[in-house]
């Protein structure tokens, strides 16, 4: 490796990333030592985004978090467990402490793996992703960022500069499958987001097909079933058959981790529990 | 290329970093502190835990030149002239340490915990911990160890 670029606003890192479109941004670099250390990777120039001011922090407006890419886990563990529910548990089972601290959600966004724990909560949102070079911005759904396990639609020239979502509207959950409760990869995931005021349903499933994908029929399901009129307690039958729509929207691989059949019967398991939770507090 | 950095309260300056070096590689083999142990680099056993700006971080999941600048405590930062920390001394009276490579990171994930969280719950010790593997004491000793210190804090001792 040659040098590690140093920038100190987006715009010399979008200049940097235009005169060197091979080279690799590292903010926390959770992912990209392990590469680096092990040698699997050896890229000629690497560009530092930690001192970026612009890629900080959060801000609320109009309803909408704009999260900076460079936002930690820890950060939105601590800051945002109100404002972003299912977003929160999601970076809270993420690694270890030390992880969360250095790890980003650019990063976690930019690693484009099919079980990063952030994306089923950032797609079940209907989160959008800023990307910006040179050339301009573009926004776009993060369903539509990543096109395959560790491929994403980020031109080579581009940066994550932020992430835009609606503050929660109501319940949310995220669940996830390890074999701890720390440091373990998603052997599936899953997030349910209530918007009682639209009578909605949304169910992000991950690490259970080549990218986070949402339910469609699932969530078509149970908005219809669900009593937003009253209050009634969920029929176990429709929680259920919400958990064989959410397992049946999945399309799982065999792999270290455990089998599709096994991911697809622990999916039907947290989406039935996830709906009972969500909805009951709902009830609340 | 140099590297300045604050280590243990000390400025130093080091020559002929890589680029692609983590800062663990740089504290153990330029800076004369093996006290981070080198063991997963991956991220995954925390006994290279240190302080980078009052954050606990792997110091092998850090390049080395993103230090630039920044404060790093190490485990050697953590002891005072006056001798070991209370945190050393309850390891060592609560049978924590055994063959003791884990036991660096170890302290300075609970100087970090019990700087955060005074007096944690045991749910509370066991998610601060749980990037600090250990293969020796089944962890039991361990969560002794950090109860001692809160409870020797609440009591003014430590």
């Amino acid at each position: 490796m040659r040098e590690t670029i140093r920038v100190t606003t987006l715009s010399q890192a979008l200049e940097a990333k235009r005169e060197h479109p091979d080279s690799l941004p590292i903010a926390g670099g959770t992912d990209l030592m392990v590469e680096l250390n092990f040698r699997t990777r050896r890229p000629e120039q690497l560009l530092d985004l930690n001192p970026v001011a612009e890629l900080r922090g959060f801000t609320v407006v109009d309803g909408m978090l704009r999260l900076g890419a460079g936002l930690t886990h820890t950060q939105i563990v601590h800051e945002l467990a109100g404002r972003a529910p299912a977003l929160a548990q999601a970076a809270r089972t993420v690694g270890s402490p030390q992880i969360r601290n250095r790890g980003t959600i650019g990063g976690n966004l930019a690693t484009a793996s099919p079980a990063g724990d952030l994306l089923p909560p950032l797609i079940a949102c209907d989160a959008t992703v800023e990307l910006a070079s040179a050339r301009g911005t573009r926004r776009i759904p993060v369903a539509e960022f990543c096109t395959g396990p560790k491929r994403s639609v980020l031109d080579p020239d581009e940066l994550i500069v932020s992430l835009e979502l609606p503050l929660a509207a109501g319940p949310q959950e995220f669940s996830k499958v390890g074999t701890r409760n720390a440091m373990v990869i998603a052997v599936c995931s899953l997030c349910v987001a209530l918007d009682p005021r639209a009578r909605s349903v949304a169910a992000a499933i991950g690490s259970a097909a080549p990218t986070v994908r949402r339910a469609p029929e699932a969530e078509q399901f149970a908005a219809a079933e669900l009593d937003w009129d009253g209050a009634s307690p969920l029929d176990a039958r429709v929680a259920a058959r919400f958990g064989e729509l959410v397992a049946a929207a999945a399309s799982p691989i065999d792999d270290v981790r455990g089998t599709a059949a096994y991911r697809r019967h622990a999916l039907s398991v947290l989406a039935a529990r996830a709906l009972a939770w969500t909805w009951s507090a709902r009830c609340a | 290329m140099r590297l300045k950095l604050t280590v243990n309260g000390d400025e130093r300056e080091v020559d002929g970093v890589w680029e692609a070096d983590s800062l663990l590689t740089v504290l153990r083999e330029q800076l004369a502190l093996p006290g981070s142990k080198n063991a997963c680099e991956q991220g995954e056993c925390g006994s290279c835990s240190v302080y980078l700006d009052d954050e606990l971080v792997c110091s092998c999941l850090v390049l080395a030149t993103q230090a630039e600048g920044r404060r790093v405590v190490t485990v050697e930062g953590i002891a005072t002239a006056a001798g070991l920390h209370p945190i050393q001394q309850a390891f060592i009276d609560s049978g924590a340490v055994q063959c003791g490579f884990c036991t660096p990171g170890l302290i300075v994930a609970v100087h970090d915990l019990l700087a955060r969280i005074s007096n944690p719950s045991d749910t509370q010790i066991r998610e601060a911990l749980a990037g600090n593997i250990c293969r020796c004491t089944g962890y039991e000793k361990i969560l002794d160890a950090v109860r001692v210190v809160a409870w020797q804090r609440a009591d003014g001792a430590a």
